[in-house]
């Protein structure tokens, strides 16, 4: 299935944007850094296409997606909680190619600060998009049927977490991504670049817990299971 | 305030139609380019830099430093070519092969080049033998290296290697930097240097090539 989102779908939060570019929450902004933010703002908002591709998938198929290349993490959250799901879909997002060349440019013509400032805009938002995809997946999910008071649906991606990044080669091969105009180049990274692509596991939200000392956790900078950990807590509150 | 600590407070501010307008002036009154550079653009971007590795300012302030700081330079250039004043150093940056994150590695490029190195940088996706090749057909003195994934990491050991194998050790050194990488990392694959962030990049590779 072929999605679209809207500008506004993705359009990544101020904060979130300042964090990407190292400002810490409540730093002092000065105006030029909001003008700044802003001439980045009005470029993604003039220049995002945003789209996605999403595809059911079974738990044998998806397991011979993960094992792509057979270089994954002996031990990693998706072999753990992908057996134990109910419903998996492979996924991709992206932002579409202007806003990469918009960046590319930017730093071409000597535009550092709004280069790098469109880039973090991007990035997030390039988060924000599959956050909504992961959304529309689960309430899709829910209006299917989906019964599950306790369930949650988290995108997982390779890359990340002890999947192998080779392993989007066999992601690619069974989602066709290039149906929304995302490729793989040699090194397994998506052209074009602000895109995330994965699976979606949905399953009791209990699955999704596990303990972040993988041995890959340890040089692992990024830290955001940690955040997802916490949420899911939050939510099982609820 | 003489002039060129006047420009160098517009470089701090971030006021590229300042800097061109101060730098021109420095220009009309005779001023010598190299000093304009070190003592009004350079001086500004170091200013920027110390700030900026004590987070008293950050990111968005220093891109904006810098941005302000090529306004000066589109000015000074010609004349630096024309008195045949070389920079510093060539240095060749590029996020290894199998990594697209390129926010510190630009960041890094842009506070060489605030420094007054020519910087090459290769982007993201950079594969071993580009990166050294590029040293070697350049005549770079350093090869830095930007790494976010645990994943590309081992890339970085490549490039040492290859350096080696070439036969270039002696004239090229390697710096290695990015959120998982540590001085222990770069240790152990033998390159000759870490940077823990962009400030302190530049100053390793300030003494990499001897300019401290």
């Amino acid at each position: 299935m072929i999605l679209s989102f809207a500008p506004a779908e993705v359009a990544p939060p101020r904060p979130a944007v300042l964090a990407q570019l190292g400002v810490p929450a409540g730093a002092e902004v000065p105006e030029r850094t909001a003008l700044l933010l802003d001439d980045a703002a009005a470029l993604f908002a003039e220049l995002v296409a945003a789209g996605g591709v999403v595809e059911p998938i079974s738990a044998a198929d998806f397991e011979a997606v993960y094992r792509g290349e057979g270089r994954n993490a002996p031990d990693s959250p998706v072999a753990a909680v992908a057996p134990r799901a109910e419903h998996l879909r492979l996924f991709a997002v992206t932002l579409g190619e202007p806003l990469s060349a918009e960046v590319r440019r930017r730093f071409e013509e000597d535009d550092p600060a709004l280069a790098v400032a469109l880039d973090a805009t991007a990035s997030v938002a390039a988060d924000e998009a599959a956050d909504a995809l992961e959304r529309r997946v689960e309430a899709d999910l829910r209006a299917g049927g989906w019964d599950r008071p306790d369930g949650a649906a988290l995108r997982y991606s390779p890359g990340y977490c002890g999947w192998d990044v080779t392993g989007q080669r066999a992601l690619f091969a069974a989602l066709r991504p290039g149906r929304i105009g995302v490729s793989l180049n040699a090194s397994c990274l998506m052209q074009p670049l602000k895109s995330v692509s994965g699976v979606v596991i949905a399953g009791p939200l209990a699955i999704h817990r596990f303990p972040p000392t993988y041995p890959f956790c340890d040089h692992c900078e990024a830290r955001t299971c940690r955040d997802r950990l916490r949420a899911l807590a939050k939510r099982a509150a609820v | 305030m003489t002039l060129l600590t006047d420009l160098a407070d517009a470089i701090i501010r971030g006021d590229g139609p300042r800097v061109t307008a101060l730098t021109r002036q420095a220009i009309g009154q005779g001023m010598p380019p190299k000093g304009i550079l070190d003592d009004g653009l350079i001086a500004g971007m170091a200013v920027v830099g110390d700030r900026f590795r004590v987070h008293e300012i950050f990111l968005p302030d220093v891109l904006l430093a810098a941005k302000a700081m090529y306004a000066g330079m589109d000015e000074l250039r010609p004349l630096l070519v024309r008195e045949g004043i070389p920079s510093i150093g060539k240095v060749v940056i590029g996020s290894v092969k199998g990594d697209l994150h390129d926010i510190g590695k630009n960041l890094v490029g842009i506070m060489l080049k605030g420094a007054g190195f020519e910087v090459l940088d290769l982007g993201h996706d950079v594969p071993p033998e580009r990166m050294v090749e590029t040293a070697k057909a350049e005549g770079a003195k350093v090869i830095g290296m930007s790494a976010l994934l645990t994943t590309t990491m081992p890339v970085m050991g490549e490039v040492v290697g290859l350096v080696r194998a070439q036969g270039l050790s002696g004239t090229v050194r390697t710096v290695v930097g990015g959120a998982p990488v540590s001085a222990d990392f770069a240790r152990e694959i033998g390159a000759d240097a870490y940077g823990f962030d962009a400030a302190n990049a530049v100053d390793v590779v300030r003494e990499l090539v001897g300019r401290r």
